[in-house]
């Protein structure tokens, strides 16, 4: 068969999505692509273009390489502008000359920056911002300016002000509008934003329409405006809007807008049957889109019509959440309520910059659109509540209203996420993916995860994945039990308390008389778990042995190449010389790879099983224990030096982190635990990250609750201020124990927090008014793990039939054969393995 | 069938219930389990094949759907232990050995 020709006119952000789309098709060797570039280069990421300023090279901004289109056979040109169209011979010309015939063409041409008509707009040092070239243009005369206008106060006017900002020129934001960002933000969010960002140092000069450019007094230019008044600068960066560039389409007779853009259908083709347009270039419902995202649908939906499939565009939700500046802002469907009747509700804070405003209907059953200036947390919620016409609650006003005591807030974990929010970063693949693979049938684990590619690279999503599929479903209307797996018909929360309360103390007992079968890979861990919190046994018992999964069945955390790692605790980050000495010891002796870990302590990796109980051994001697990194239970508290010996502590914070290191050390939980306490504000420590964060204040102790670095970061929130030790221990005793009754297997904290019905002020009425009676209660069940600790490597190393499993094997003293080590940087690492590229399955340990 | 010869690799308790153990047999590395505190043991090779490590031996043991597996230590894949039959991906299939136990010992048998 003939290969259709398909030519791409344009190779920006979505020309190259329409590509790279077509690539992966399965239909792919049907076609032949060639594609023109009228910059020096492919296409690169345009979004990020402003990184360029601090730091990013063009290698880093590049979406595509000339290797990759070599590869799958795709022709380019760049430096070559297509300049005219032959629909009727279906042929194009470009600047150089070239004539190409397709039969099928794209225009994926973007759009060029609109420089308003103002007399000396031409002179030199008057620039915009839109290609890498542009960028350098403004970086050279940055390097001869002092200071620089940005004409426009939009989005990108601000990101430009920021960059000049960032220059060290003294910058200043000129609009036409009575207000920044006219288009997304309503009056007082404007003025809020404008007041934040005028603090910031840049200067913002609103209602100035400009007349003329001419030569300035003291610097480059005058700049005369309307009004009469007049501004002086070196240099001008024009970022009044986007125009799409139809030039081509005006040119070759296909329809255009009134105001401009290319005309497409749902399928994104033209008035021409062969002619596709997609991205900035595009009009649709006489909607242009001047953002990313609707151009990829664009582009899908292109690629779909051109290969026979159904996928159409039926427009895009242009709500946006950004950092400007450093201050957030975000805009949120009809942010200027109009639509016909609309109320609004507006909470304003001049105290501390924020304005925060919701567009309801006239029944006030819908959230139409919203607007937000200095705190930007409630954007997700918000935002999906729009999208999916989610019912407003009674009273609207406490979707923007800060918390206040007893107020619920919301609790929509996984739903709270936009679509356009990336949930698998090996793969690119956003909420709105996998919301859309799972209506079109994907709705097990497995089958998502093979058809989206999410969860398929280092695997860290999965879980979130897990969430995002179950989220769906239920709104499916399809029934999602929250069994804990096939085996028992019950939620973790229940076979909880069915342990505490049938006094259970093993799995078989439980699976007796509550499951079936003989338990798997999910249940044995999560009950091995919950038993462990409870009644606190030694895990490598008779009865518990076989529910340890790969790091607790040895006591250590498996490497690639099946040794292991060894981590002694070293509560609070504190350590002796001599303990360092003997630490470097054991190390050498052992010729294990060392190093410090991100938890403020020290790592050994590369001992074998066999060489595990004599390291313990050593390590007991020098009076170090288990610092349980194999567990799903508290790893460390990291602390700052406080008031020990910097001259900013207002306690003594190396003490308590110490104190609350030993007195939850041991403690099982649904999964790990970290802890920070930071002796002042400043947050050496970074308490705020943490699942526990303690800050000292001049008054007491804050403690923070629910943060989390890792996979999707999430800030502490402020559980209570000012506390003394007593209570402050009472209350982690309270939190800890709760969390453990009622989370999810391998749930942190933070998604427990997320998932939690009424949130905080919910965690806040049961710990501290014990609204459910069960405060005492807790706080003796923690008081039985703090009072039955005992250190497990101790343990083991006196139970010799224990020790009998710590030899590779059974039946003679040989070692593993398997295991090469190479020499890096003088120290060993392991072997590499053929790396993984299958399928990494769901759930269990990585801990 | 042929009969066998076997070679006494450990004793029976050396075998914590519904664990694995690793044992050396004609220059292999064998994954030996038991299933519960019973004699039911089975015997298959011990290198993962998908991280390329002599791990098996130590990964969980569960039901799948009524066959009895190991879980991989390390990315979790599961292998049926009656036939090595990996679940996750049906072209890999681990080799597996014959086993016994007889009186109080886990012995591992070849043809003569
Ligand atoms: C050793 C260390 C990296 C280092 O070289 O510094 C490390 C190593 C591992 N981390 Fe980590 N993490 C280490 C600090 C961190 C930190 C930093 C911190 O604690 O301040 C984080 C982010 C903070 C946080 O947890 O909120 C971190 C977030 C993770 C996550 C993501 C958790 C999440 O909620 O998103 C995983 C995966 C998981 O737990 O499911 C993980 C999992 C792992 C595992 C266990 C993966 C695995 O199963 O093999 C790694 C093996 C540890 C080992 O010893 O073999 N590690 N890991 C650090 C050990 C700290 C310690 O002393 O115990
Ligand atoms: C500084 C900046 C920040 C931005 N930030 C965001 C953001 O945060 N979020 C967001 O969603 N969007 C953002 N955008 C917008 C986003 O970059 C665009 O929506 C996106 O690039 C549009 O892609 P496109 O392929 O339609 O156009 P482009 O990426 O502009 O690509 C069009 C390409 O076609 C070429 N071309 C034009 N005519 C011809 C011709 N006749 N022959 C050959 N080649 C031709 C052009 O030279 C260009 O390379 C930002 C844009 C800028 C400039
Ligand atoms: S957090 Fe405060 S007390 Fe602790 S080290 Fe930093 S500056 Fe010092
Ligand atoms: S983030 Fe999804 S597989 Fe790595």
């Amino acid at each position: 068969m003939r290969q259709q020709k398909i030519i791409v006119v344009g190779n920006g952000m979505v020309g190259h999505k329409f590509i790279d789309n077509l690539i992966q098709h399965p239909d792919y060797a049907q076609y032949q692509i060639l594609t023109f570039s009228e910059e020096p280069r492919l296409a690169y990421d345009r979004v990020k273009l402003s990184s360029y300023f601090s730091g990013s090279t063009v290698d880093d901004l590049m979406l595509t390489s000339s290797d990759y289109y070599d590869e799958h056979g795709v022709q380019f040109i760049v430096n070559d502008k297509v300049t005219d169209i032959d629909k009727a011979a279906k042929q194009i010309t470009t600047a150089s000359g070239r004539v190409e015939s397709y039969d099928k063409l794209v225009l994926a041409t973007g759009s060029f920056p609109f420089v308003p008509p103002i007399p000396g707009k031409d002179s030199p040092h008057c620039l915009v911002y839109r290609t890498i070239e542009d960028l350098e243009a403004i970086t050279a005369s940055a390097a001869e300016s002092k200071v620089g206008v940005v004409v426009g106060g939009g989005l990108l006017g601000l990101e430009c002000a920021n960059a000049l900002h960032e220059l060290k020129l003294e910058a200043h934001v000129v609009e036409f509008a009575p207000r920044l960002m006219a288009v997304q933000l309503d009056e007082g969010g404007g003025n809020v934003l404008s007041r934040k960002i005028q603090a910031l140092g840049v200067s913002v000069h609103c209602e100035k329409n400009t007349k003329e450019i001419v030569a300035g007094e003291t610097l480059r230019y005058r700049m005369n405006f309307a009004d009469g008044s007049h501004l002086e600068t070196d240099m001008i960066v024009f970022s009044a809007g986007i125009r799409p560039q139809d030039e081509l389409a005006r040119q070759f007779d296909l329809t255009i807008g009134e105001r401009g853009g290319i005309v497409i259908d749902d399928n994104c083709l033209t008035s021409d049957p062969n002619i596709y347009a997609v991205g900035e270039c595009a009009l649709w419902q006489n909607r242009i889109f001047g953002l990313v995202a609707p151009g990829y649908t664009m582009a899908k939906a292109a690629v779909s019509h051109l290969t026979g499939g159904d996928v159409l565009f039926q427009g895009a939700d242009m709500s946006t959440k950004l950092k400007l500046l450093g201050v957030d802002v975000a805009s949120i469907g009809d942010a200027h309520a109009q639509s016909p009747g609309a109320l609004t509700y507006t909470y304003m804070n001049d105290v501390e910059g924020i304005y925060k405003r919701i567009v309801v209907n006239p029944e006030k059953t819908q959230l139409l659109g919203a607007v937000l200036i200095g705190d930007t947390e409630a954007y997700g919620n918000l935002l999906t509540m729009t999208l999916e016409s989610m019912p407003l609650p009674e009273q609207p006003e406490i979707l923007i209203l800060p918390a206040l005591d007893g107020a619920p807030s919301a609790a929509l974990g996984v739903n709270a996420l936009p679509d356009t929010a990336q949930i698998c970063s090996c793969h690119d693949v956003t909420k709105g993916d996998l919301v859309c693979a799972i209506q079109d049938g994907a709705t097990d684990l497995g089958s998502l995860k093979s058809c989206s590619k999410a969860g398929t690279g280092c695997g860290g999503c999965t879980a979130m994945v897990g969430q995002v599929l179950n989220a769906e479903l239920e709104k499916m209307g399809v029934e999602v039990n929250d069994h804990l797996c096939s085996h028992f018909a019950y939620s973790r929360q229940e076979l909880y308390d069915i342990i505490r309360s049938k006094q259970i103390k093993t799995f078989d007992a439980l699976l007796a008389e509550y499951g079936e079968g003989s338990g798997c890979m999910v249940c044995k861990p999560a009950i091995g778990s919950i038993l462990a919190t409870h009644w606190n046994e030694y895990v490598l018992s008779d009865d518990h042995i076989q529910l340890q999964d790969t790091n607790d069945i040895f006591l250590a955390n498996m490497q690639r190449d099946g040794t292991y790692s060894v981590v002694p605790r070293i509560a609070a980050g504190e350590i002796t010389p001599k303990q360092l000495i003997a630490l470097g010891q054991i190390g050498e002796k052992y010729d294990l790879y060392t190093k410090i870990t991100g938890g403020q302590r020290i790592d050994f990796f590369g001992a074998q099983l066999h060489e595990l109980p004599p390291i313990w051994d050593e390590l007991i001697a020098a009076g170090f224990e288990t610092g349980h990194a194999y567990g799903k239970s508290l790893r460390t508290v990291k602390s700052c030096v406080g008031s020990t010996w910097c001259r900013f502590g207002m306690m003594d914070s190396v003490t308590m982190a110490v104190n609350l290191e030993m007195r939850y050390k041991g403690l099982r939980s649904p999964h790990k635990l970290k802890m920070g306490v930071s002796g002042c504000t400043r947050e050496c420590a970074e308490a705020q990250g943490k699942d526990i964060g303690i800050i000292a204040t001049d008054k007491g102790w804050n403690l923070y609750v629910c943060g989390n670095g890792g996979m999707k970061p999430r800030h502490a929130d402020l559980f209570a201020s000012d506390l003394d030790d007593a209570t402050l221990i009472q209350y982690i005793d309270r939190i800890l124990m709760f969390y453990c009754r009622t989370a999810d297997r391998l749930q942190r904290t933070s998604v427990w927090m997320d998932n939690m019905e009424g949130g905080l002020d919910y965690l806040k009425s049961v710990i501290i008014d014990d609204k459910l009676a069960i405060g005492s209660d807790l706080e003796q069940d923690m008081a039985r793990v703090v009072d039955t600790y005992e250190c497990e490597w101790k343990k083991t190393l006196n139970s010799p039939e224990r020790l009998k499993r710590f030899a590779h094997f059974i039946n003679s003293p040989a070692t593993d054969d398997s295991l090469v080590y190479e020499a890096d940087r003088g120290q060993n690492k392991a072997r590499i393995a053929t790396p993984v590229t299958e399928d990494i399955i769901e759930t269990v340990t990585v801990d | 069938m042929q009969p066998l010869n076997w070679t006494t690799v450990c004793d029976l308790d050396d075998i914590a219930p519904n664990t694995g153990v690793c044992a050396l047999f004609e220059e292999q590395q064998v994954a030996i389990f038991r299933i519960g505190k019973t004699e039911q043991l089975y015997a298959i090779d011990n290198v993962d094949p998908f991280g390329k490590a002599s791990v098996l031996s130590r990964g969980l043991i569960g039901d799948c759907d009524g066959d009895i597996v190991v879980a991989s230590p390390l990315y979790k894949q599961q292998f049926k232990l009656k036939n090595g039959q990996c679940i996750e991906d049906e072209s890999v299939k681990l080799k597996t050995f014959a086993i016994r136990a007889h009186g109080g010992q886990i012995q591992l048998g070849l043809p003569h």
